[in-house]
């Protein structure tokens, strides 16, 4: 079995470029080659010394890959790498307009659940996504052209709040469904 | 004339020397054994020619133990020595269990697993299944001459970490060695995918005997990568058995049957539903101990009425499924048929129906598990073949800690990919605490009373701080066979403690799907109960802390303020033992408030002697 360098990050790891906008198919490409070569199948006839390496090294490839595929995580692993906390616990100092935001969907959702309106629930999922994407959109500005960690890391921040609100959406859908 | 072959020293005389490996389907109630031989996978027959082994164990007084259907051949005269589907025990405690009265067998309770009394003594399901699995193993051994390197081991994909525990210890202690733990549906999809050189997003519907899977899977290069999984654990060919069973004692008014007459119509009713596949109805004609003959004619119309919400059933895990993988209905490439329950029409009409195309049933769906596992088996013994191909599967149920007041604090997500490993910090909850509970979880829910436990175990030796300022890093790992190992260790001295995580106790049969459902049910349930458990959690904190700084602190305070002091401390006790989180949330405040000025001489306080003391140092 290969040597596996720990000490890489994730984006050299993959000999991808350190940038928020990454192309997924590379990516994904360089995943597979790295599963191929470190995966603990590929151990299972070799030492015990090889196939602990071959477990150590495929968590640390899925690792990269579940941050590296998420915008939200990448963002948020771009900022840690330039030493910038986006203090997701800590910081809940938000816009006021966009807490207003947040409660309007929130009752949206509160209400579609109330009304088993699964159409509204899917219209406001389209929603979410949509304005999720141009959160992504801005922290590829923000990220790779900008260098505006500051700016990025509220970003980061609002995601998240996006991100949970989508899955309440998902969530609600699912159990008017079943 | 044959030149003579001299091996290197430390090499094999054969350059192309054949480890033995085979991949086991350990079903409900069939198993295979199955190897790859000349590059093609192929089902090993015993020397009847019958590749199915039932998976059934007799034991008998004089401590003789048969295997298969010459133990099948004893169900009905002696049901409660003849074990079926144990698979369904795997990794179980008797309280778990959800009708012991529906099956024939004496449990009896022990730590980590249940076992079943037997005129042979008490087997645990790991004893059965090991004997089993030891069959099977003469059986590859005899058919390919020789001592096997390993085997593959196929396991529900939605199996949790205590029933994939204890179907590796039966491999063990069937003196297999494991090479892998492989997920049905992903064995499926190999054999599947290399048959028919399968490109893009393929779902397997797998109906077993005992439980039902379903996997996403896309299929890239070579590349099997499993991007969701759901199912039930508890559903399958048997509980469609069930229902015909339940139809029979209705429409032909018995009642209280016994063991022997529930084995027979059992019997009897797992027969007429294999007829009803191609006939459009059937007769069921039994005997009854007493002797009484039951006589009824069963046509295919009825059948599917009483088994249509079984099947219906089975369509939530796969909406589930989907939602998961973030995938829409019109990405899906194909639908592939496993298990010996799909033959049924009914249930393939379902699934056309829901997906709104013909599943693949162009395979036999009881061999193609065994058959993905033989290949699988031959990769991992270092047999190269022609193609190489790589499986990268996830975990079913998410895994997680108990954190203050019974909720879950989930650590790796459902539906990961393994092998995969995250690390959470946790803190102590009191001053000079030096030791820390770890309970291990799997479920969905957010209340650990409602997920299932794994392991617990405590981490000792931390040195006394103040709350909240150890750091315990609590790491878990899942490895490629889907068990989980964690690890504690306190940051800042080193302390560690560390567990292979070996099922505790089990979940009741349909416990997992049921979390999973409920999860989605009790959502807003959980809300509040979060809500109400996060509020008693801080009241109970305030009130050991403002408890502490009477005893310590209690003459900075006159009569009056004491008593204002015990009245608000005694009121908001009276709240946290209701079920009101805001009513809780208001006396927490109130008590907050009537002991502000008492903080606030306790913090001069301190300061003064914190001063004197720097004055005693320095003279010193």
């Amino acid at each position: 079995m290969n040597h596996f360098d720990f000490s890489h990050d994730h984006f050299t790891l993959f000999g991808l470029p350190r940038a928020y906008r990454l192309d997924m198919a590379t990516m994904e490409t360089a995943f597979r080659a790295l599963q191929t070569q470190y995966h603990p199948d590929k151990a299972a006839s070799l030492t015990d010394a090889d196939k602990r390496m071959a477990l150590q090294a495929a968590t640390r490839v899925n690792e990269a890959f579940q941050t590296l595929k998420s915008p939200l995580a990448r963002a948020r692993y771009l900022l840690l790498l330039a030493g910038v906390d986006t203090q997701e616990e800590t910081n809940t100092a938000m816009p006021v307009d966009f807490l207003m935001q947040q409660m309007e969907w929130r009752e949206a959702i509160a209400d579609a659940r109330a009304a088993s309106d699964v159409d509204s629930l899917e219209a406001l999922g389209r929603e979410l996504r949509g304005v999720g994407r141009a959160m992504e959109t801005d922290l590829g500005l923000l990220l790779d052209e900008q260098s505006a960690h500051a700016q990025a890391a509220t970003v980061v921040r609002k995601l998240k709040f996006m991100e949970k609100l989508e899955q309440e959406v998902g969530d609600a859908i699912e159990r008017l469904l079943d | 004339m044959a030149l003579f072959q001299i091996a290197e020293p430390g090499q094999a005389a054969e350059p192309h020397q054949h480890r033995l490996a085979v991949g086991i389907d350990l079903g409900t109630t069939n198993s295979l054994v199955a190897t790859v031989r000349s590059g093609s996978a192929t089902v090993l027959a015993d020397e009847t020619g019958a590749t199915l082994l039932p998976s059934v164990v007799h034991y008998a007084a004089d401590g003789q133990t048969t295997v298969g259907y010459a133990a099948q051949l004893r169900q009905s005269e002696d049901p409660r020595n003849t074990i079926v589907s144990v698979k369904r025990f795997m990794g179980r405690g008797v309280k778990d269990l959800p009708d012991s009265a529906a099956t024939p067998y004496r449990f009896v309770d022990a730590p980590g697993m249940l076992k079943i009394k037997t005129v042979a003594g008490d087997k645990s399901p790991v004893e059965v299944s090991a004997d089993v699995l030891r069959h099977l193993k003469q059986r590859a051994e005899d058919s390919l001459g020789g001592e096997l390197l390993g085997a593959v081991i196929t396991v529900p994909a939605y199996f949790d970490d205590a029933q994939r525990q204890a179907t590796k210890d039966a491999a063990t202690l069937a003196g297999l060695n494991v090479l892998r733990l492989l997920n049905e549906p992903t064995a499926a999809a190999v054999a599947y995918g290399l048959d028919n050189a399968a490109e893009g997003i393929y779902i397997v519907y797998d109906l077993g005997g005992g439980t039902f899977d379903v996997s996403i899977l896309k299929l890239t290069r070579g590349v099997f990568e499993v991007l969701s999984t759901s199912g039930d654990s508890a559903l399958g060919g048997d509980d469609f058995d069930q229902r015909i069973y339940c139809w029979v004692v209705e429409n032909a008014g018995l009642s209280l049957l016994g063991d022997h007459d529930t084995r027979l119509l059992l019997t009897h009713a797992r027969e007429a539903k294999e007829a009803l596949t191609d006939h459009a109805e059937t007769r069921i004609t039994a005997k009854l101990a007493d002797g009484e003959v039951v006589d009824l004619a069963l046509s295919a119309e009825v059948f599917q009425q009483i088994t249509a919400p079984l099947v219906q059933k089975t369509i939530s895990p796969v909406r589930k499924a989907l939602r998961d993988a973030k995938l829409d209905m019109s990405e899906i490439k194909g639908v592939v048929m496993v298990g010996g329950a799909t033959r049924m029409p009914h249930v393939r009409r379902a699934v056309a129906d829901f997906f709104g195309r013909e599943p693949l049933t162009n395979l036999d769906p009881d061999k193609v598990v065994a058959l993905g596992a033989a290949m699988q088996a031959n990769a991992l013994a270092g047999n190269k073949g022609d193609d190489e191909w790589l499986l990268l599967d996830v975990i079913p149920l998410s895994l997680g800690l108990e954190t203050m007041g019974g909720l879950t604090e989930k650590v790796i997500p459902r539906n990961s990919t393994i092998p995969t490993a995250r690390a959470q910090d946790f803190t102590t909850y009191k001053d000079g605490q030096t030791a820390m509970a770890i309970h291990v979880v799997q479920g969905e829910r957010e209340l650990v009373a409602d997920c299932r436990s794994l392991a617990r175990f405590e981490l000792r030796g931390i040195p006394p701080m103040v709350a909240g300022a150890a750091r315990i890093r609590v790491t878990f790992q899942v490895d490629a066979d889907g068990l989980l190992a964690v690890s504690a260790r306190e940051q800042s001295t080193g302390v560690e403690a560390s567990i292979a995580v070996k099922p505790s106790y089990g979940l009741a049969d349909d416990e997992i799907a049921r979390m999973l459902q409920d999860s989605m049910q009790h959502a807003s349930e959980d809300m509040l109960a979060r809500t109400l458990a996060e509020a008693r959690v801080e009241a109970e904190s305030l009130i050991a802390a403002t408890r502490a700084a009477l005893a310590s602190d209690g003459q900075l305070l006159d009569a009056e303020e004491r008593a204002e002091v015990e009245a608000a401390l005694a009121r908001l006790q009276a709240a946290s033992a209701g079920d009101a989180a805001t009513e809780i949330r208001a006396q927490t405040d109130a008590l907050n408030q009537a002991t502000s000025e008492f903080a606030a001489r306790r913090m001069d306080a301190a300061v003064k002697r914190g001063l004197a003391g720097q004055k005693l140092s320095e003279l010193g």
